[in-house]
């Protein structure tokens, strides 16, 4: 579904991805991790247009979507949950449901948007007793619920979330992942970026490992977690007890 | 000061306050989607008055109206496509000097297609001496023909922006840009109807208010100082601030008059901005998402 082939990118004169690649299947939950300034942010940013890359083609449902910008990769139905939220803040909760299925109303489908939105609520039960407030106003967790609803409201093919755990408590967080494996049961396919690499890993079927700009590993869930590179460098497992 | 003389003061201020107020609103919707401030907006209200008084001659005068609108309209349009687009790296000073060179522009080239003579649309109902008597004070019916075209573009655009989805996602581009994009808005659109949608509505505004105030190739850069301390005033992005502001200020300017010679009008309002940046930069009513503006990475 999504295939990214040496894709150089960065800011100014930084360059942040070096030769990056990957690819995701259709229904697949696949994770990228690695630590702080890996690069990991920019290369979703990289795909969803927000910043543009310099080498390397980026493919999705088979079209090269390397030189789009952000507005035209959403209506393609690849959508990016981005770092720290971004809500609507001085809009409300309805109204940022509204503005992610933006690109549906050019297509008539105003009924189907006001049953999404009720199976939003379902999904999100916070959000509906929260519907008329400014999404300023809502806690952390909440506003990292409404940014995910807001995104699945475009019905992506593909979502991809940036640290969705970020700045949450550990209970928000489980909330969350719980939700993640959730939307993958309804058919979606999605590409993740944290920091959390065990939760992450537990939910996905396939992930890959970044540092400084680089894909250092890629592999299944399974096999990443018993890596010893990864469990030391990622998992907070200490050296000693590994070499035992 | 009699009491028929505070209504007579009080209707004036309110007319010329409604119209600073719409000049504020313009300033707000293009400030709002892009965060410029465009000093051209004065230029509009002159633009629209201009058009319509020449149309007027070969055509009733609602049509000049419309056609004055929609002419203007189409002129906001190019200037955003020609010189804002374009720029790389829209920084604020970069902005504000470009549109100051626009309002230069634009007034010179007034200048050449008109002259320096000053002109008027006809009252729409009555003319110069037709006036109407509320509480001893006499005023022009023209004033409610004012205050009526405020009201209207005032509710239209309350409705534009909180029950349409053109207008809702222009709201979210000015909460948050980068979001709004990922929402798959295209934010290059939104920018150009912003300033379509104020040119619009300043030569709507500089129709009605010709009549009364006269219409001058120059007239539109105190209407812009006007307006923009209004928003000022009212919290740069809020449009209740700007109505605010914009009556306050209009109050204020014409109860002036009774106190100091009518050659200091002007000085007032630059008192009142200069007041408002000193002691409350943010103004009455600061928008939330105006004032982080700054500070978001």
């Amino acid at each position: 579904m999504l295939r990214i082939r040496n894709v150089v990118a960065g800011y100014g004169n930084l360059t942040v991805i070096r030769r990056a690649s990957l690819h995701v299947k259709t229904g697949e939950i696949v994770t990228i991790i690695g630590g702080n300034g890996a690069g990991k942010t920019t290369l979703l940013g990289t795909i969803a247009g927000i910043n543009q890359s310099r080498e390397g083609e980026i493919f999705f449902d088979n079209h090269d979507i390397t030189k789009l910008s952000s507005d035209k990769i959403t209506s393609r139905g690849l959508s990016l949950v981005p770092e720290g939220r971004q809500v609507f803040s001085s809009m409300t909760v309805l109204e940022n449901l509204e503005m992610g299925a933006f690109i549906r109303y050019r297509k008539g489908e105003k009924d189907e948007i006001i049953s999404d939105i009720e199976k939003m609520y379902r999904l999100f039960p916070i959000l509906e007793s929260r519907k008329h407030q400014q999404a300023g106003t809502l806690s952390g967790g909440e506003q990292q619920m409404l940014a995910i609803a807001r995104a699945l409201m475009g019905r992506p093919k593909l979502l991809m979330l940036d640290e969705p755990s970020l700045g949450l408590a550990p209970i928000i967080v489980q909330q969350i992942f719980s939700i993640i494996k959730e939307l993958r049961s309804f058919g979606n396919t999605i590409l993740l970026v944290e920091q959390n690499a065990k939760a992450a890993l537990n939910i996905a079927d396939r992930g890959y490992v970044m540092e400084t700009g680089h894909i250092l590993l890629e592999g299944t869930s399974k096999e990443l977690l018993e890596n010893k590179d990864v469990q030391r460098a990622y998992l907070g497992k200490e050296y000693r007890r590994i070499n035992e | 000061m009699s009491f028929e003389n505070v209504i007579q003061y009080f209707i004036a201020g309110i007319t010329t306050g409604s119209i600073y107020a719409i000049v504020a609103i313009g300033f707000n919707i293009i400030y709002n989607t892009t965060g410029i401030i465009n000093f051209a907006q004065g230029e509009f209200l002159m633009l629209g008055g201009m058009i319509s008084i020449t149309l007027v001659q070969f055509v009733p005068l609602p049509f000049a109206i419309c056609a004055a609108v929609l002419i203007t309209a189409g002129a906001g349009y190019l200037l955003e496509r020609t010189f804002i687009r374009g720029i790389k790296n829209p920084t604020p000073l970069r902005m504000i000097i470009i549109t100051i060179g626009l309002s230069i522009l634009i007034r010179e080239a007034a200048l050449h297609i008109w002259d320096e003579k000053v002109r008027s649309l006809p009252y729409f109902t009555g003319n110069e001496i037709t006036s109407i008597a509320i509480f001893g004070a006499h005023f022009s019916p023209q004033v409610l023909w004012v205050l009526g075209t405020s009201a209207l573009i005032v509710v239209f655009l309350n409705f534009f922006f909180s029950y349409t989805t053109t207008g809702k996602s222009m709201r979210a581009c000015a909460s948050n840009r980068i979001a709004a994009a990922l929402c798959g808005i295209d934010i290059t659109k939104m920018v150009s109807l912003s300033f379509v949608l104020s040119a619009a509505i300043g030569a709507l505004a500089g129709c009605v208010i010709s009549p009364i105030t006269q219409t001058q190739y120059d007239c539109g850069t105190s209407l812009a100082i006007k307006g923009f301390t209004a928003a000022i005033f009212g919290g740069m992005g809020s449009s209740t601030g700007a109505i605010a502001g914009g009556l306050i200020i209009g109050i204020i300017e014409a109860a002036s008059i009774s106190i100091i010679p009518l050659a200091y009008k002007d000085a007032i309002t630059l008192t009142v901005l200069l007041g408002i940046l000193i002691f409350r930069p943010g103004g009455l009513f600061a928008n939330g998402d105006a004032s982080s503006k700054v500070d978001r990475p």
